[in-house]
């Protein structure tokens, strides 16, 4: 009994003193909120505010040192709970979520803006696959993913606009570009060590991006580019009129034209694409490369002693992950009809590593979930947009803290020599 | 000449803020062989923290502008202190021993929450503050051209110089200062004779985000207009300030801040404004392909 | 009979400091040949340079391997392996987060990498490289069962005893096929028993499967009782050469063991 209120004291005096030290750090950055009255700053002070940050901070440390004492340790090894019955139930969960993508446009509760959500929500999954073979299988910390989704979004502008190519035929060639930035840009960094690595891969991001927004000449500069053209259903537009001596798409169909049949037909590519995605990620882990990406990851002096040539490994895994991010772009560049500089910031390379991260590295089912927490949501409920970058900060670091390996961390033997136990 | 004088000036005082914060990135790195990717977000807040101090001294009547930029001074450096230590203690502490990249990841995580933090809190727009410090002095005056540094220029450049004195006689000549080079170099022996390696790491977090809080202070004096999105650029610069200078060296962290500095205010000048931050990236990305111990580091060897 | 491995003048100098001083020797391959010395007396500097992690300042190393007589320290690192010098680390360094079997298999990556069409023919399933696997699977039970360990394959390795993790890292060297074997203190940290199986293993690979064997070793109990020629090595020169009687009877090395005689006093 007495160590029981010992504990709660303990647990009390640590709230109080976590309480203080919100006050100290929320008194003048939230308290003292200033205003803009023309042209001239005067302070607006925020008090409810400050009392909200500290009693929040007070219940949360409460609680955490309450549930320690309990459980007595500080960090849950191996997977948790949450994973475990994911992985029993792993079997039938994939299949089932790809059927219920795949009959999601006929839900009837499935509107418009359900749709482009659900095309929103498959177009991260897609760009966090690839990332994934990048971060999560070869352990390569890239900061800078988002210039190879930019390289496949302008590939198919710059070739609709110059040479009038159609999506179709700009998608592979988006996917063949990127890679060869990846290439060109992972050769010379690949040797560096892990932290140097994703510095300068954000460093090479930032660079792709200034050039975009200066080069206006190639890029169109902040403006962007526009008119990228629709893709077709074998040559045939979703439009509500098509040139002369070409059938539209409805028509083909024995359908009413309707606007959100367009929608639909993204979805299902986006769909598609995402599939392949995931489809190459769970064979390439199989694979001897895949082996090989994830002995560079547990101890690269160790592969290199067997053998493997460290550079070209890790450059094949750049080059996957860049072409899988430029098939993407080139997706949100037809989606979009228009694309600019500011689709390609930091921020979203830091929103796709989010997702892996959150996912736990390597879990294509984890990545998944994250995905529909961290962009669907928000997405959907959009009173929760202005604190979504503040709760992916503060998810990033918690799960690093609680579980470092991600949501579901379970890794599966690509092989086995017994019976699965 | 004069042109070339006028940026001379310019560049030190840019690169006299990117040292100050470099000097964060390279103690915390020295220490903990980590990227403190959030530094840059102190800085920020640091600047944050000395406009609204100044508005309310403003506010109760405290004019006498040396008095007021005193307390600015003290009150930035302290209160970005707390949430440099705050920082340690919640993102990073919990992940020693964890993977190698977890405190980068975690970095990232607290850069992203105090960007939006500090934009939910004080407003996305940028913030002007009229000039607090205003005169020159003219340097030189060949007729046509005039070559002038400003009061707020020479404060700056004085007051880093003052600072990074008292730094390299508190790291080099006192007991924290030797408790701190010696857990740089192990750890697990600095804690067997009996020195706090948690402390010391905590101060070094302290130390490093009051001095990113001086460059906060710097640079709303130096601009006039700051915002929440401050952090991610300067941070990035200085980092290259720091790694061209040779990581975990506190000289090579103010000579990479200068000449950082230097060669932004240059390329400014002589070159294209528009492609000035590619400059910079593209010394961050030579410097680490060919020489990642930098101008003043200490080579590395890779451990078998 | 020629010399599996010829090492001449090999030095290597960090800075100022000269970890490894001119020092020549030869390894059989019928041989289990030990390198030994105090610590610091350079021997794994010396393996380090003959497994390609560092590029000796000055001298030879020759392998009279399958391919013919090759120069390794004109090699890069992954190449070495390749020639068929497999090695250990005295710190183990196994893919710890992968399972055992997993490890075995990353250590035939070349065969299998040739065999999945360098991954083109292994994304649309080739049915060659399904066979491929299966028989490196083979193979990995083999040295798995060499080792005792195939009970454990399917766990993850880096939850294994430490006595298990060494037999493992041996086990993933020797899945490269190798000719010649490099281990860096391969006894230490284990029971006499795991000691006594470790022995066991190492004479089934040097009689049963043509690789030689260089190992370094402090311990002068594991190595007077497995080796069949030693070189002595101290402060970076090789002081003694010769078979374990004629090593342990040399003065030099005694006093290198025993330290000076002010010392012994």
């Amino acid at each position: 009994m007495a160590e029981t209120s010992g504990r709660f004291a303990s647990a009390i005096k640590e709230a109080l003193l976590a309480g203080l030290l919100a006050a100290v750090l929320a008194l003048p950055i939230i308290g003292l909120k200033t205003v803009d009255r023309g042209g001239r700053l005067i302070i607006d002070p925020q008090w409810t505010a400050v009392a909200w940050c500290i009693g929040i901070v007070i219940l949360g440390r409460l609680l955490v040192a309450l549930w320690r004492s309990r459980a007595g340790a500080d960090v849950v090894k191996g997977p948790g709970r949450i994973a475990l019955a994911f992985q029993a139930q792993g079997k039938w969960l994939g299949p089932l979520l790809i059927g219920f993508a795949a009959i999601l446009p006929f839900m009837p509760f499935a509107d418009r803006q359900i749709i482009d959500v659900g095309i929103v929500v498959l177009t991260y999954v897609m760009l966090a696959w690839g990332l994934n073979i990048v971060v999560g299988l070869a352990g390569l910390l890239d900061l800078g993913f988002v210039a190879f989704y930019a390289v496949g979004a302008y590939t198919v502008a710059l070739f609709a606009l110059h040479l009038d190519l159609g999506f179709w035929v700009a998608l592979p060639l988006a996917g063949v570009f990127a890679a060869l930035f990846g290439v060109l840009l992972g050769f010379p960094v690949l040797r560096l060590r892990g932290d140097y690595f994703a510095i300068v891969t954000l460093g090479f991001g930032e660079i792709i991006r200034i050039v975009l927004i200066n080069w206006v000449e190639v890029t169109g500069g902040p403006q962007g580019l526009g008119n990228i053209p629709r893709p077709t259903l074998f040559g045939m537009p979703f439009a509500r009129t098509a040139p002369p001596g070409v059938t539209p798409a409805h028509e083909f169909l024995g359908l009413e034209f309707n606007p959100v049949h367009r929608v639909i037909f993204f979805y299902y590519i986006i769909l598609v694409l995402a599939l392949l995605t995931a489809a190459i990620a769970i064979r390439l882990r199989r694979l001897p490369i895949g082996r090989a990406w994830e002995a560079l990851r547990e101890n690269d002096i160790a592969a290199q002693a067997l053998g493997i040539n460290r550079t070209n490994a890790k450059l094949a895994a750049f080059a996957i992950g860049a072409a899988i991010a430029g098939f993407a772009g080139s997706f949100f560049g037809t989606r979009q009809g228009f694309i600019s500089p500011e689709s390609f910031t930091f921020i979203e390379s830091a929103i796709i590593l989010a997702i892996v991260v959150l996912g736990g590295m390597g879990s294509l089912l984890g990545i998944v979930i994250a995905t529909v927490l961290i962009i669907g949501l928000p997405e959907l409920f959009r009173d929760l947009q202005e604190f979504r970058m503040l709760g992916f900060g503060a998810a990033m670091v918690l799960i690093m803290i609680w579980r470092p390996r991600g949501i579901l961390s379970h890794r599966e033997p690509t092989v086995r020599l017994g019976a699965k136990p | 000449m004069d042109y070339f004088l006028q940026q001379l000036v310019n560049g030190l005082t840019l690169g006299a803020i990117y040292g100050l914060i470099a000097i964060g990135y390279t103690m915390v790195y020295g220490i903990l062989g980590m990227i403190n990717f959030a530094h840059g977000e102190v800085y920020m807040i640091g600047a944050f923290l000395s406009m609204i101090c100044l508005l309310v001294l403003g506010a109760v009547g405290i004019t006498w502008i040396p008095f007021a930029l005193a307390i600015t001074l003290v009150i930035a450096m302290a209160f970005a202190a707390a949430y440099g230590w705050t920082i340690e203690r919640i993102a990073y502490r919990p992940l020693r021993g964890s993977f190698r990249l977890a405190p980068l990841i975690s970095a990232i995580g607290v850069s992203i929450f105090l960007q939006n933090y500090v934009q939910l809190a004080q407003g996305a727009r940028p913030k002007p503050i009229p000039p607090v410090i205003s005169g020159r002095v003219t340097l030189l005056d060949t007729g046509g051209l005039t070559v002038a540094m400003s009061y707020t220029q020479m404060l700056i450049i004085a007051i880093t110089i003052l600072l990074l004195v008292g730094f390299t006689w508190l790291i080099t000549s006192t007991p924290l200062g030797r408790a701190q080079r010696a857990t740089e170099q192990d750890q697990t022996m600095a804690a067997l004779v009996g020195i706090d390696v948690n402390r010391t790491i905590s101060i070094t977090f302290v130390m490093g985000a009051a001095l990113a809080a001086v460059a906060g202070l710097m640079v709303t004096l130096y601009y006039g207009v700051i915002d929440f999105f401050l952090g991610f650029l300067a941070g990035v610069k200085a980092f290259t300030a720091a790694v061209l200078g040779g990581i975990g060296s506190l000289p090579g962290a103010v000579l990479g801040g200068l000449l950082i500095g230097l060669i932004e205010a240059f390329w400014s000048g002589y070159f294209s404004i528009e492609y000035k931050d590619v400059a910079v990236f593209s010394i961050l990305v030579l410097v680490l392909i060919f020489r990642p111990t930098g101008l003043l580091g200490r080579p590395e060897i890779e451990k078998v | 009979m020629t010399a599996l491995l010829t090492v001449e003048h090999l030095t290597m100098r960090f800075g100022g400091l000269t970890a490894v001083d001119d020092v020549s020797f030869t390894a059989l391959a019928s041989d289990i040949t030990g390198v030994i010395g105090p610590n610091g007396a350079g021997k794994t500097t010396c393996f380090n340079c003959i497994t390609g992690f560092y590029k000796p300042t000055v001298g030879q190393v020759t392998l009279a391997g399958r391919n013919g007589i090759v120069q390794l320290e004109q090699l890069p690192g992954a190449k070495i392996a390749r020639q068929g010098v497999a090695r250990t680390f005295q710190n183990i360094r196994l893919f710890d987060g992968m399972t055992v079997l997993e490890n075995l298999l990353v250590a035939q990556h070349h065969a299998l990498m040739r065999a999945s069409g360098f991954t083109v023919l292994g994304l649309i399933g080739w049915p060659g490289y399904t066979r491929a696997e299966r028989a490196a699977i083979d193979k990995a039970r083999y040295w798995l069962q060499q080792a005792g360990l195939e009970a454990e394959a399917d766990r993850e390795a880096g939850t294994l005893p430490y006595g298990a993790q060494r037999r493992v890292e041996i086990a993933r060297a020797m899945c490269t096929d190798p000719v010649l074997l490099c281990l860096d203190e391969p006894a230490a940290g284990l029971n006499p028993r795991e000691s006594a199986d470790l022995n066991q293993l190492l004479y089934t690979i040097r009689d049963q499967h043509t690789c030689g064997i260089l190992l370094i070793e402090h311990d002068m109990s594991v190595v007077m009782t497995v080796c069949d020629h030693i070189v002595v090595l101290d402060y970076g020169r090789k002081i003694a050469d010769g078979t374990p009687a004629e090593v342990k009877a040399d003065p030099a090395v005694i006093r290198a063991y025993l330290g000076e005689d002010e010392e012994a006093a």
